[in-house]
């Protein structure tokens, strides 16, 4: 009962390896098995919700904190395969391969809020990882030229360089500590035997989940692979692990470093080029992945924004605002999915007059953006001035002026495809016809997204008090 | 919370937002045109008549915020649900729901595509405009005043002219850039106050530095909204494109938005940085004025003419606040509604206009006075109404205005007299080409007088002309308590900081 999620994902990945087996597997099967571990998934992990225990000596802790993330966690992989059932980008024969390797990075990710042991943290990730970065060559060749696997290339190489990094500073704090346990490293160190290497030390596994999150020094990987994987996969690798890399992130900064006004410094001159560098960038896109990539540099630097008070509070409102990212991104890429026509990257231009093609996912795909720009009263909004309330609590004002001006930058190119999805003209662009289940999957991700941002004192609260058995 | 008096019983305050959302609401699952329109129709005339027992129940000795409902929202933050009305804000509510079935029923057959869609922004709008005017918690306001970009921007980049692209995104971009740093600012008084409620942010001590910067956040993100000069180009771009009643709401609603917060948030909130920056403001209002009234001359586009002459009446109106006394600040808040009637029918004449010749070229229109006798008299009226004729609404919004600007510096009053004078000269101007044209008139004998409809939209315009024009004394009363209590207020810490000064002298 206790890790009845991972056991759901490990099933299924098993599951999806046995219809791999036959010669000519069937595409409706791959596809419903796919969506009832989907489901299943969510449902095991809110049945599991309550549970805690301590696993496997101590590495491996379910509590309220892991719990939190994987009903989030399961809950985006049930939306997402919905989004992407038709998953137009991957050969028939590659499917159910390509399900197990989703399945089993979902795994990984479950596996990783639960890490509280180096050792247990590093397998998990690298569990995630490596199906994940499979999965980005899987798509079919349309082009001719292979960027599928230029990006797959880049995507391991930079992801394996990331982790080298991280491997790096856990290896200090071993050698600093003596243990491998989390808890035991913070109680050493809270004692009082700090050295400047611990500093480095954390800053160095920090880096190999702030290449997760895609945060400044560490985005450069971002628009490549986003442009180069199918869009159902650039949809999973947009979303889904951000999950993991906050809640380790929050896990790795309550380790005592006797240096934190350092530390949040440099946070915040990290968050800052994040948002800075994302945004600029952004504008000049022509491609809708590669925008939206650009675009999840930015929120990442207001994620950073949030981590860098250091408090409880602060760490429960990233929670907030990665969930909110995840339900936004999740609205827009269930749209991009659903107006390619045959898993082709598609540029902003043509979502022309998507209002005419296709009123509903037109509506859907503006409130994606506008949730992402940072309107009221969606969740963007509420969480972006929740992130930025505590960040002029803690006396940053100069910091939240330049995160104000970027949500103003950001709002013209958001605004791009909303105007070309409602005044352009549609001539030379096909009617899109789309499943209702898809239909009614993004209105409720509309109505998530909306009540979130209106109704955010519950799960901001839970969010906050949860975080407390960290702190 | 003995600033609020607190409603009993029925909501009528959330029931007014509400209202139009539900009705916007029930338009998604039914959208088929004449069921839209009447819809709409019956929804923002239910509003306005409920809107009424505002009046009925307001009691307008007293300078609390009345009707006033207050509920707890986001408690971890102090953001509460709370809404209220006082004698400022009563009439622009007022007129915000009025405005808004003239929109529906000027829009009946002017929106020809799309108007289940259009009918949904319309009340979309009216819910945030309503908003605006009654939250009194400051992220309930600027929810409601951010919220409301996403249907305006529809509104004209949907439904609008030839260049509805550039004028939707510019001021969408405008707009939203000016509102950024208000965010900061808000979030900065809450960290000093502990709270989002508004009257609690009001007459606190805060330093002048503080208060300066607070003040030109509020600043940018009002001025660009009323538009005051510098930052009005967005304004003549919207109101070109947008569709009769996008222009009518821009006109009517959106512009008061800056001025109703320049009154409610700069004044009692900063009231140092008010004073010591009142005078580079009047003189931008006056800039404005002028600078509306030579732009408006020069201008053969009707819409445009009418955009520039509302730069020009909005300066009156922030030249009213920013002399801080009370003939200025009743002048302006009635100038507010007045350039709300006014400049509103102006742009439904113009709309008119539109759907007969498809042109708002004044060359076009020129000698439209011959075959369309009832259009050019309600034309006539309205025009003399927007240069401020005695006998019309204007004519007792300026002159209060002005009254005021002369109790307070009689150089900068005269300097303003001007743009009264340049007002008469493009709205005649206006007038004349369209009544009479010249010798090479275009041949408009196609053109069919107004019909019921489009009369029974003016009608009204005209009685509160008239009304105003001839009695203000009921609209003035309505404001009176609130505003001498404002200045009251505004004395009392002028004296009181006057003290404070010469002691630590």
């Amino acid at each position: 009962m206790v890790i009845l999620p991972e056991l759901v994902l490990l099933t299924g990945a098993l599951a999806f390896f046995v219809i791999s087996l036959s010669k000519t597997p069937d595409r409706n099967v791959a596809k419903f098995t796919a969506l009832f571990f989907g489901f299943a998934t969510f449902a095991a992990a809110c049945l599991s919700f309550q549970s805690q225990a301590t696993l496997f000596y101590g590495a491996y802790a379910v509590d309220q904190y892991s719990q939190l993330f994987k009903v989030l966690i399961g809950f985006s992989v049930a939306l997402l395969l919905v989004a992407g059932q038709n998953l137009k980008g991957i050969d028939d024969h590659v499917r159910p391969e390509y399900y197990m390797f989703l399945l089993l990075s979902v795994l990984g990710l479950m596996m990783l809020v639960s890490s509280v042991e180096l050792i247990a943290i590093f397998t998990s990730l690298e569990l995630s990882s490596f199906a994940l970065y499979l999965l980005v060559p899987m798509r079919d060749d349309r082009t001719g030229i292979r960027v599928q696997m230029e990006a797959g290339m880049k995507y391991i190489l930079f992801g394996v360089m990331a982790t080298g990094f991280m491997l790096y500073g856990m290896s200090y704090l071993f050698g600093l500590t003596g243990t491998t346990y989390l808890k035991d490293i913070i109680v050493f160190l809270s004692k009082g035997n700090l050295q400047p290497a611990v500093v480095v030390a954390v800053l160095m596994t920090l880096s190999g989940f702030f290449y997760k999150l895609a945060v400044f020094p560490m985005h450069f990987w971002v628009p490549d692979i986003y442009q180069g994987a199918s869009n159902e996969t650039t949809a999973f690798i947009a979303t889904i692990p951000k999950f993991g890399a906050v809640a380790l992130l929050i896990r790795f900064l309550t380790v005592p470093t006797g240096y934190s006004p350092f530390l949040v410094e440099l946070l915040a001159v990290v968050a800052i080029c994040s948002m800075f560098y994302g945004n600029l960038c952004a504008l000049v896109q022509k491609d809708i992945k590669r925008m939206l990539g650009f675009s999840g540099i930015a929120h990442a630097g207001f994620v950073i924004l949030g981590l860098m008070t250091m408090k409880g509070e602060g760490y429960g409102l990233a929670i907030y605002y990665i969930a909110g990212y995840v339900l936004m991104n999740l609205a827009c890429f269930l749209v991009i999915s659903n107006v390619s026509q045959e898993g082709e990257n598609l540029r902003i231009e043509d979502f022309n007059g998507l209002y005419q093609r296709q009123p509903v996912l037109a509506f859907i795909l503006a409130v994606g953006l506008f949730a992402l720009a940072g309107i009221p009263p969606f969740v963007g909004f509420m969480a972006k001035f929740m992130v930025l309330t505590s960040a002029l609590q803690a006396d940053h004002l100069l910091l939240v002026c330049l995160a104000a001006i970027n949500t103003a930058i950001a709002i013209y190119y958001y605004l791009s495809v909303v105007k070309a999805a409602y005044t352009a003209d549609p001539a030379g662009h096909p009617t899109v016809v789309v499943h209702p289940t898809i239909q009614v999957t993004g209105i409720a991700l509309v109505i998530a997204i909306v009540l979130m941002g209106a109704l955010p004192a519950k799960f901001v609260d839970f969010a906050g008090t949860v975080v407390q058995v960290l702190l | 919370m003995d600033l609020l008096l607190i409603k009993e019983g029925f909501p009528l305050l959330t029931f007014l937002i509400f209202l139009p959302l539900a009705g916007a609401v029930v338009l998604l699952f039914y959208h088929g045109e004449a069921f839209a329109r009447l819809w709409t129709l019956i929804v923002t005339s239910l509003t306005a008549v409920f809107s009424l027992l505002l009046i009925s129940g307001f009691n307008s000795a007293s300078s609390k915020y009345q009707f006033a409902e207050a509920y707890d929202w986001i408690p971890r933050f102090h953001i509460n649900y709370i809404v209220g009305i006082d004698g400022i804000s009563i009439l622009l509510v007022l007129l915000t729901t009025f405005i808004m079935p003239f929109c529906v029923l000027a829009s009946w057959k002017y929106i020809k595509t799309r108007v289940a869609p259009f009918m949904f922004c319309l009340l979309i709008m009216e819910t945030a405009m309503i908003g605006v005017f009654v939250a009194l918690d400051f992220i309930l306001f600027y929810i409601f005043w951010e919220f409301m970009l996403i249907p305006m921007y529809l509104l004209i980049a949907i439904w609008g002219g030839p260049r509805k692209v550039y004028a939707s995104i510019k001021f969408f971009l405008y707009t939203l850039a000016g509102s950024v740093l208000l965010l900061v600012a808000i979030i900065a008084l809450y960290l000093k106050t502990g709270s989002f409620f508004i009257p609690e942010m009001m007459w606190q001590e805060y330093s002048l530095t503080f208060q300066v910067l607070v003040f030109l956040a509020f600043f940018l993100a009002f001025a660009i909204k009323v538009p005051m000069f510098p930052f009005h180009t967005w304004l003549p771009a919207a109101h070109v494109e947008a569709p009769t009643a996008g222009s009518v709401i821009l006109a009517s609603v959106l512009l008061k938005m800056g001025t109703y917060g320049l009154l409610r948030f700069c004044l009692p909130i900063t009231p140092d940085a008010t004073m010591l920056l009142a005078t580079p403001i009047l003189w931008l209002s006056i800039a404005g004025i002028i600078y509306g009234g030579f732009t408006a001359l020069a201008q053969q586009d009707m819409k445009k003419l009418i955009a520039y002459s509302s730069v020009g009446h909005m300066g009156f109106v922030t030249l009213g606040i920013f002399v801080l006394n009370s003939r200025g600040i009743e002048g302006s808040i009635l100038q507010m509604i007045n350039h709300g009637v006014t400049t509103g029918a102006l742009f439904l004449c113009v709309g008119m206009i539109y759907e007969r010749t498809h042109s708002r070229e004044l060359a076009v229109a020129a000698g439209v006075g011959k075959y369309m006798p009832w259009f050019v008299s309600f034309l006539a009226v309205f025009a003399l109404s927007s240069f401020a004729f005695p006998g019309t609404n204007s004519f007792i919004g300026e002159f209060l205005v002005l009254a005021g600007t002369f109790e307070h510096n009689t150089i900068l009053a005269l300097a303003a007299i001007p743009g009264a004078v340049l007002a008469a000269a493009y709205m005649l101007r206006m007038l004349q080409k369209i009544v009479w044209g010249g010798i090479a008139n275009p041949d408009q004998s196609y053109l069919a007088d107004l019909d019921v409809r489009e009369i029974v939209i003016l009608a009204p315009f005209l009685f509160f002309v008239f009304w105003i024009g001839l009695a203000p004394q009921p609209f003035i009363d309505l404001m009176h308590t609130s505003v001498s209590h404002l200045l009251d207020q505004l004395n009392y810490w002028q004296h009181h900081h006057q003290v404070a000064t010469v002691l630590w002298r």
